[in-house]
C-alpha cells in the first residue's frame, strides 16, 4: 500500500496553482486536507505525476460575512465547522453535521472545499450545500464563477468543476430569525458513513413552512434534494399527516443503489423514518 | 475472594494485586520496538502479486519486465521457493480421517482464493516492489468457485482439490446416552437454525516478519509478530532444512495476536526462502487490505441444534449437526477443524444433562484459510446452547435466570463429566449465576423493561452462562503428532546485585505476560517486582515452551515460574544459610532481606550473597557451588485441561423502526481461578467481551458468490469503537485448580465465549412482543428490520 512516485509543488497564490496545474495536464492532482486522495494514492487507484499543494494559499482561508452571504473559504478544516462562531450563528447546519463528519484526526485535516469538490454521495458537507442553497466559487484557466450548488452535483464523484478548476470559497446564504434547520444520519458507529443522512433548513411562518430544502445523503450517486416531498410539506404546518405525507412523497424523490447490505427498499425505508423523526424535531421548535 | 487462604498468602504479596505493566510506559511512549520498527543493515523489502480469482488455473507468468524494473532484486515465483522449501499440510492424527492438500508458500499451477499470493518481488524499497507487481502478467484460467457451504456439499459439485471424492476436510460424531430416546419421550422440543458469519482478528499491527539468513554460518534469524516463537523456529528448521540450533525466532514487542499470529501463512514461509536465495535480510508487513483476505478468519459455522426438556423444564437432551466451512485446505500446523471439534465438545457444557449427540462437518470452500481466534468454538456452542435454554424459557414460562438456575450444575457436584467426555475439576455456575443476579439488579431491569415497552421503547435483558477451556495439556496439540509443546520452560538468575532475570517461554502480545510473571517470581522470592526483569520470546534465550496459544499464560507459565523461583529461593537460602551458620528452613526472604523466619529480623540483604558468591567464593566453606542460576520446566499434569467458568448478562435497545442495537450495559462474573492480577483479568475481560459484541454485531467478512470479500476493508468491516460499547461490571468467583500450587487458570477466552450469545438472546428478548427471532450473527440492522418485516 505504497503510492506511486509522484512529483510534489507547493503553491503559494491560486495563480501559481492553476499555472502548475495547466503545465502538468490532467496527470496533476490539487491537494489539500489529502483525506480521500491519499489513501486513494496509496492503494493506487489513482496516481497523478504531480500533487499541487494548495494549503498555504491564503487567499483560501478564512470565514467571513460578505454580503447576505457567509464566505467559508476553501480551506476551512471540518474541525473549524464545530469552532468557528461565525459559522455556529450564520450557518449552524454545518455546524450541526460537522460532529458527525468521520474522526477527530480527520477533522483536523479534511477541507470543507475538498469535501465538496469530492462530492462523495456519502458525505455530509456536499449534501448540506444542497439543503442551505450555497454557491461555490470557482476558478480556474479561464476565470472565475459561481456555481448553485443545485447545479454542481453532477454524478457519482462529478461535478461541474471543469479540468484545472479550484473551489475557492462555498457561498452560504445567512441564517435567519424565521428559519429552523435540523441535521441527523443513521450510521452503524458514530463517524461513520450513514447508511442514510440528511439535512433540512426551512423558513417559517408561526408554523406554517414557507419554504423548506431538504437534502439527503448515502442514497444515490449524488448528494440528493427531494424536491417532491418538499413540496408536499410547503404551505402548512408541521403535523402528523403532513408528515406522513412527506414520507411517502420520499419515494418519487429517492431511487436508492442495490448493495450487498443495505437493499433500496430498506435504505428507503430508513430514509422515511430519519425523515419522519427530523420533521417531528423541526416541528417541535416552532 | 472465596479462595481460602493458602502459603501464597504472605506478607507482601504480588499475587491477587492490581499492579501496572512494567511495558506500558515504554509502549505508551511511543518506545516499543515492533518488527516494522526494525532496519536491519542491507535489508530489502518483500511485496506479494495476489490472485484476483478466487479459483484459477494459473497459465503464464510473465515476469521480465519486473526484473528488469531498478531496485528490484529478486522475482519468486513457486517453482523458485519449492525448490527449498518442503510442503506442508495441516492435518493432525487425532483428528481420524481429515484431508487437506499439500501446500507451499507460492502455489504451482493453481490459486484457491481471491488474494492468495503468486508471485513475490524482492526490492529496495516496498514502494518499488509494488511498482514491479505492476509490471508483471499472469494468465489465469478460470475453475468453478465453491464460495458457500450449500455448493460445496453439493454431489456432483465442483471440486476444490482435484482427485478427491467431495469437498469434505472433516467429519466427526459424538453419541452419548439415548438422545433418540429422550427426545421421544420429552414434554418439550426446541429446535432452530443458527447462521455464524465468517470474522477475523484485525489486531493494531499486522502480520510482520524480517528473516534474515546468513549463509557464511547456515544461519537463519526470523524476527516474527508471532505469539510462538518456537513453534515457527521447529518449522522454519524443518521445511527449509536448517539444524534447530542455528534458527532464532525473535518475537519482541508484538500488538496484538488473538490466535491470528500462531499460523503459518504463505507469505511468511516464502519470505524466510526469499532470504535464503538472497543472502539478505527480507522484511514483510501485511498491509490492511493484505490483512483481510490473508490472515486466518474464524467461525462461518450453520448449526441446526435442538434441546429436549421434562415438563418441569429439566434438559434432557441436545442433538446438534454444525456444519463449518474452513478454506480451500487446511491451516498448518493446528489444522482448521479445532473450532469445529470445540464447538460440538463444548454445547451444553454448563448444564447437566446427559442425552448427547453431535455430528460436525468441515467443508474446503474458496477462501482464505480458517483456524484458531480468540475464544475457538466457545462463542458458537455457546450462542447455541443459551439460544436454546431461552426458547425453552419462553415455551416453559420460566424466568431466563430461573430455568438456569434449574439445570446448571450443581456447585456440590463436582468432580463431573460432560456429556461430550469433558471432565470438569471444579466449576462455580451456580455461585456466578447468584452473583450476576445481584450485580445486574436484574429484577429491577425486568420492571423497567415492562415499564419502558409501554411507551415502545424496547429493551432486551441477555443471560449467557458458559464454560472455557484453559491450561490445555499435550491433549491439545500434541497427541496430534504436532510439534507445539504445551509445557512451559524458565531460566531464573540472581544477578550480582540482587536483582532476578527470568528467562521464560510464555510470550507478551499486550495482555501482561511479563507483568504476572514478574509478580509471581517478586511474590515468590520475596523481592520487589521492579527488581525483577522478565525477558521472552527469543528463542536463543528463553527455554523451549508452548508460548502463548489457547489460554495457558497465567495457568501454566504462571506454575512455571512460581516453581522455579522457589527452586531459586531454596539456592539463595542454602548459601544464606552457610554464611549466617543457620539451617535454611530458619531463614526467609522479605523485601530482598534475608530475614529470621520466626522474628523476621534482617539478617543480610540478598545482594550481599549474590555479591560474596560471585566474587568472594573463596570465603563460603569448602566444596560449596552457589547455584545462583536454576531452571525450570512445568508440563501440566492431572486434568487434560483446567475448565473455568462464568455467566455474562447484557441490557440493550432496540430501536425497531431503524434495526438498530444500541448496548447499555454488560455483566460477567467469571471465575478463572487464582486471580494474579486483578486490573489485567479484568481488562481481559473486557478486552474480550467487545471482541464478543464485534461479533455479534458488526464483524463479518461477507464474499461474494464469486468468491471475492466485498468489504475488505476497515471502512467496510466494521470493528467495534469505543462510541458504541457499553460499561461492563465484573465480578470474580475463585475456584482455584488444585493441579498447581498457583491455583490459576486462564481467561482470555471467557469474554469472548458468551457475549455474542447474550446479545443475540437480549435481541430477541426485546423483539418478543413482535413474534420476531433472529438466529444470526452478526444482528445488522438489516436483519433487525428483515426479521419485523419493515421494508
Amino acid at each position: 500500500m505504497k503510492a506511486r512516485a509522484f512529483s510534489y509543488f507547493r503553491a503559494a497564490t491560486i495563480d501559481q496553482a492553476l499555472d502548475a496545474r495547466a503545465r502538468a495536464g490532467d496527470d496533476a492532482r490539487f491537494i489539500a486536507g489529502g483525506q480521500s486522495l491519499v489513501p486513494a494514492l496509496s492503494l493506487r487507484l489513482q496516481a497523478p505525476r504531480l500533487l499541487i499543494d494548495i494549503t498555504h494559499i491564503s487567499e483560501l482561508r478564512g470565514v467571513r460575512r460578505e454580503g447576505g452571504y457567509l464566505r467559508i473559504g476553501a480551506l476551512t478544516r471540518h474541525c473549524e465547522m464545530l469552532s468557528e462562531p461565525l459559522i455556529a450563528e450564520f450557518a449552524p447546519l454545518l455546524h450541526a453535521a460537522a460532529p458527525f463528519v468521520a474522526h477527530p484526526a480527520i477533522r483536523n485535516r479534511g477541507t470543507f472545499g475538498g469535501s465538496v469538490a469530492h462530492a462523495d454521495p456519502a458525505s455530509e458537507f456536499p449534501a448540506m450545500t444542497l439543503a442551505l442553497g450555497a454557491e461555490i466559487e470557482i476558478i480556474g484557466p479561464s476565470g472565475g464563477r459561481r456555481v448553485k450548488a443545485d447545479d454542481f452535483f453532477v454524478d457519482l464523484f462529478e461535478t461541474a468543476l471543469q479540468p484545472g478548476e479550484l473551489i475557492t470559497a462555498v457561498f452560504v446564504p445567512l441564517f435567519k430569525a424565521d428559519q429552523r434547520f435540523a441535521f441527523d444520519e443513521l450510521a452503524r458507529r458514530r463517524g461513520d458513513y450513514a447508511l442514510v443522512g440528511c439535512g433540512m433548513l426551512a423558513t417559517s411562518t408561526g408554523e406554517r413552512i414557507d419554504d423548506i430544502r431538504i437534502s439527503f445523503f448515502s442514497v444515490g450517486n449524488t448528494p440528493t434534494r427531494v424536491k417532491g416531498t418538499e413540496a408536499t410539506l410547503i404551505g402548512s404546518s408541521l403535523g402528523a399527516e403532513r408528515i406522513a405525507a412527506a414520507q411517502a412523497a420520499l419515494e418519487g424523490d429517492l431511487a436508492p443503489p442495490d448493495s450487498d447490505e443495505v437493499p433500496p427498499a430498506m435504505r428507503l425505508h430508513l430514509a422515511r423514518v430519519l425523515l419522519g423523526r427530523m420533521l417531528g424535531r423541526l416541528g417541535e421548535r416552532a | 475472594m472465596s479462595a481460602p487462604l493458602t502459603s501464597l498468602d504472605r506478607p507482601n504479596s504480588y499475587i491477587g494485586r492490581s499492579v501496572p505493566r512494567p511495558n506500558a510506559k515504554r509502549l505508551l511512549a511511543g518506545r516499543g520496538r515492533y518488527v516494522s520498527d526494525l532496519r536491519l543493515p542491507r535489508m530489502l523489502h518483500a511485496a506479494f502479486l495476489r490472485s484476483p480469482h478466487a479459483h484459477a488455473k494459473i497459465i503464464s507468468i510473465d515476469v521480465a519486465q519486473a526484473r528488469a524494473l531498478e531496485g528490484v532484486h529478486l522475482v519468486a515465483i513457486g517453482a523458485d521457493l519449492a525448490k527449498i522449501c518442503t510442503p506442508w499440510t495441516g492435518t493432525l492424527d487425532h483428528f481420524k480421517g481429515m484431508t487437506s492438500a499439500p501446500q507451499l508458500p507460492l502455489p504451482l499451477d493453481r490459486v484457491v482464493w481471491a488474494g492468495q499470493a503468486v508471485v513475490a518481488v524482492v526490492a529496495e524499497s516496498r514502494a518499488i516492489a509494488e511498482d514491479a507487481l505492476e509490471l508483471i502478467e499472469i494468465d489465469y484460467e478460470d475453475l468453478p468457485v465453491v464460495a458457500d457451504i450449500d455448493s460445496a456439499r453439493e454431489a456432483g459439485g465442483p471440486l476444490i482439490n482435484p482427485g478427491s471424492g467431495n469437498n469434505v476436510c472433516f467429519r466427526s460424531q459424538l453419541d452419548n446416552g439415548s438422545v433418540d430416546d429422550a427426545f421421544a419421550h420429552a414434554a418439550h422440543v426446541v429446535e432452530e437454525e443458527f447462521c455464524f458469519g465468517r470474522h477475523t482478528a484485525v489486531t493494531l499491527e499486522p502480520r510482520a516478519i524480517v528473516a534474515e539468513y546468513d549463509p557464511a554460518a547456515g544461519a537463519l534469524t526470523v524476527h516474527h509478530a508471532t505469539q510462538t516463537p518456537y513453534q515457527f523456529q521447529d518449522l522454519y528448521s524443518r521445511h527449509y532444512g536448517i539444524p534447530e540450533a542455528r534458527v532464532r525466532v525473535i518475537a519482541t514487542d508484538i500488538g496484538g495476536s488473538f490466535g491470528m499470529k500462531l499460523h503459518v501463512y504463505h507469505e511468511d514461509m516464502a519470505v524466510v526462502g526469499l532470504s535464503i536465495l538472497l543472502g539478505r535480510p527480507v522484511k514483510y508487513v501485511a498491509d490492511r487490505m493484505e490483512s483481510f483476505v490473508s490472515d486466518i478468519h474464524a467461525r462461518d459455522h450453520r448449526v441446526r441444534a435442538r434441546m429436549a426438556l421434562d415438563a418441569e423444564g429439566e434438559i434432557l437432551a441436545m442433538d446438534v449437526l454444525d456444519l463449518t466451512a474452513i478454506g480451500a485446505f487446511s491451516t498448518y500446523p493446528r489444522t482448521s477443524v479445532v473450532e469445529g471439534n470445540q464447538v460440538i465438545r463444548l454445547m451444553g457444557a454448563p448444564y447437566r444433562f446427559k442425552n448427547y449427540r453431535a455430528t460436525l462437518e468441515v467443508i474446503f470452500q474458496n477462501k482464505v484459510q480458517t483456524s484458531q481466534y480468540r475464544a475457538v468454538g466457545h462463542p458458537i456452542a455457546c450462542a447455541v446452547t443459551e439460544r436454546l435454554v431461552d426458547m425453552a424459557a419462553v415455551k416453559l414460562g420460566l424466568d431466563p435466570l430461573a430455568i438456569r438456575a434449574q439445570n446448571l450444575i450443581a456447585d456440590d457436584a463436582y468432580p463431573q463429566t460432560s456429556p461430550t467426555g469433558y471432565r470438569f475439576e471444579a466449576l462455580s455456575h451456580q455461585a456466578c449465576l447468584k452473583r450476576l443476579h445481584e450485580i445486574m439488579d436484574y429484577d429491577a431491569l425486568r420492571a423497567e423493561q415492562a415499564e419502558l415497552r409501554k411507551s415502545g421503547v424496547y429493551h432486551g435483558i441477555g443471560i449467557a452462562a458458559f464454560v472455557e477451556i484453559t491450561n490445555p495439556s499435550p491433549a491439545f496439540y500434541g497427541v496430534g503428532g504436532a510439534r507445539i509443546s504445551s509445557q512451559d520452560g524458565a531460566i531464573l538468575s540472581l544477578t550480582p546485585s540482587g536483582e532476578v532475570r527470568c528467562l521464560i517461554s510464555v510470550t507478551e502480545q499486550g495482555q501482561g505476560t511479563e507483568a504476572i510473571i514478574s509478580q509471581i517470581v517478586a511474590d515468590q522470592l520475596g523481592l520487589a517486582q521492579e527488581h525483577v526483569k522478565v525477558i521472552t520470546g527469543d528463542t536463543e534465550v528463553t527455554p523451549h515452551g508452548g508460548a502463548t496459544w489457547a489460554c495457558r499464560g497465567a495457568g501454566i507459565g504462571g506454575e512455571t515460574a512460581l516453581q522455579a523461583a522457589r527452586a531459586l529461593r531454596r539456592n539463595i537460602l542454602e548459601i544464606a544459610a552457610l554464611i549466617l551458620q543457620e539451617q535454611p528452613s530458619a531463614l526467609d526472604i522479605i523485601d530482598g532481606e534475608v530475614v529470621d523466619a520466626g522474628t523476621r529480623n534482617q539478617r543480610m540483604p540478598i545482594s550481599e550473597i549474590a555479591r560474596i558468591a560471585y566474587f568472594r567464593s573463596d570465603t563460603l566453606p569448602p566444596g560449596t557451588q552457589a547455584q545462583l542460576t536454576v531452571s525450570h520446566h512445568f508440563a501440566p499434569q492431572g486434568y487434560p485441561f483446567a475448565f473455568t467458568n462464568g455467566i455474562q448478562g447484557c441490557s440493550l435497545e432496540v430501536d425497531v423502526e431503524t434495526g438498530f442495537i444500541k448496548m447499555l450495559k454488560h455483566f460477567i462474573v467469571e471465575d478463572c481461578g487464582r486471580v494474579i492480577n486483578p486490573m489485567l483479568v479484568d481488562e481481559q475481560l473486557r478486552g474480550g467481551i467487545v471482541q464478543g459484541l464485534g461479533a455479534a454485531l458488526f464483524e463479518e467478512c461477507r464474499y461474494s458468490e464469486t468468491g471475492q470479500l466485498v468489504n475488505g476493508s476497515l471502512a467496510d468491516y466494521l470493528v467495534p469503537m469505543p462510541m458504541e460499547m457499553p460499561d461492563i461490571v465484573i465480578a470474580h468467583v475463585e475456584t482455584p485448580t488444585a493441579d498447581t500450587e498457583l491455583g490459576a487458570k486462564g481467561c482470555g477466552e471467557a469474554g469472548t465465549a458468551a457475549a455474542s450469545a447474550c446479545v443475540l438472546n437480549a435481541v430477541n428478548d426485546a423483539l418478543t412482543p413482535f413474534n420476531a427471532t433472529i438466529n444470526s450473527i452478526p444482528i445488522t440492522p438489516a436483519k433487525v428490520l428483515k426479521a419485523l418485516k419493515r421494508f
